[in-house]
């Protein structure tokens, strides 16, 4: 059994509105950082998991996003993994 | 023989860590719903409003206040369930009332949703009980999966408390019958997340089938950008799901119950389901009374 810590970042799904992101956005410009094309604001879940492989500590991951961390209707997510020695 | 307007009906409210309107729900259901009248309490006014919520258990002992201090006629209650416990009593109703269930933590409505009761409220629904969501209820049955879409921050990403205008869309749903098609109500909404999102199928089917029920607009009636307190689309404020038992919606029509709170407005929800079980258990009757006529009258 190995120990994996999973990042699970969490955002508003592409094309839904993010009306956080474009608060932030607006900050931005209005702070003269014209460069700025975009923002979205999400979360970042760290989890802490034992598992035998990095392939299971994924699936894990994943089937815990479906249920509770992310929100199909209106998130998207990705998983990082990494191996804690 | 009883009659059927002396049935009282069984109203649980269920309360989670966080919930803060789950008094006004109780309230309104007692006094409108008949529920055990607020006047029989005795001698300390509002001392069953007030459970004791020491404890995992302490709401299940206000039960029992409750119990003891209603003098109803039968079966009529309401009452409050912990989110903790697994069965609903037997209720006729069951209200989600709004609040911050775990602090809105994650997202609105995302961990109440595991809550123990919500097993027990599922089945009731699948069961064709009613299920009354509102505000954070609301929020709860979509993470439930109860009502289809989500709700999102307000677009305006203020918390909103104010009173809005809302038109009833469907007047022939079990929540909406006292009402009439197009009435404009008003009612209160409190709320940071109340933007109603779906992807554009979903809120094709449902406005195909009649499931919008009430859509923010004008004091003339006028589905506009400008009465639309949140964002949500098509200016969606409450919907059913498509058998047609479960509501939610983000208004409080809890808060618009008596005259001295500005509004009488929200009552109309409240008669619609007492209506609607009262028209059940009569046809349950009959359909009782037509079995025994037709049962042979014995062996000569």
């Amino acid at each position: 059994m190995n120990r994996y810590v999973v990042e699970v970042r969490i955002t508003p799904r592409e094309g839904l509105l993010d009306p956080e992101g474009k608060a932030v956005y607006n900050a931005l410009r209005s702070l003269e950082f014209g460069e700025v094309q975009d923002v979205r604001v999400g979360r970042l879940v760290r989890v802490v998991l034992n598992a035998s492989t990095p392939e299971e500590a994924r699936t894990r991951a994943d089937a815990m996003c479906r249920q509770l961390l992310a929100n199909p209707v209106t998130e998207d997510y990705e998983i990082d993994l990494d191996t804690i020695s | 023989m009883t009659s059927i307007q002396s049935v009282e009906l069984r109203v649980a409210v269920v309360t989670f860590p966080g919930s803060n309107c789950d008094h006004d729900c109780y309230r309104a259901a007692k006094e409108v719903l008949g529920a055990g009248s607020l006047a029989d309490e005795g001698a300390a006014p509002g001392a069953a409003l007030r459970p004791d919520r020491k404890g995992e258990t302490g709401l299940a002992g206000a039960g029992e206040a409750h119990r003891a201090a209603v003098r109803s006629n039968g079966r009529g209650e309401t009452y409050f369930v912990w989110h903790r416990e697994r069965d609903l009593r037997d209720p006729d109703v069951v209200i989600l009332p709004g609040g911050f269930s775990y602090g809105d933590y994650l997202r609105p409505g995302a961990i109440a949703r595991f809550s123990p009761i919500m097993d027990a409220v599922r089945r009731f629904a699948d069961d064709g009980g009613l299920v009354l969501g509102t505000c954070n209820g609301f929020q709860v049955l979509c993470e439930a999966g109860l009502l289809p879409g989500a709700l999102v921050r307000n677009a305006s990403l203020r918390f909103v408390s104010r009173w809005v205008r809302l038109r009833v869309e469907n007047a022939a749903t079990p929540f909406t019958t006292a009402y009439r098609e197009g009435q404009v109500l008003r009612l209160p909404i409190a709320h940071g997340g109340g933007n109603y999102v779906a992807d554009e199928a979903t809120l094709d089917r449902l406005e195909a089938d009649g499931r919008i029920v009430f859509r923010y607009c004008d004091a003339d009636g006028r589905v506009t950008d400008a009465a639309n307190p949140n964002g949500s689309m098509r200016g969606i404020a409450g919907i059913v799901n498509e058998a047609g038992n479960v509501l939610g919606l983000m208004p409080h029509p809890e808060r618009a119950v008596e005259a001295l709170l500005g509004s009488t407005d929200g009552v109309g929800v409240f008669e619609s389901m007492r209506a609607h079980v009262l028209a059940g258990l009569a046809a349950a009757a009959d359909a009782g009374r037509e079995a025994r006529a037709t049962e042979p009258a014995g062996r000569p």
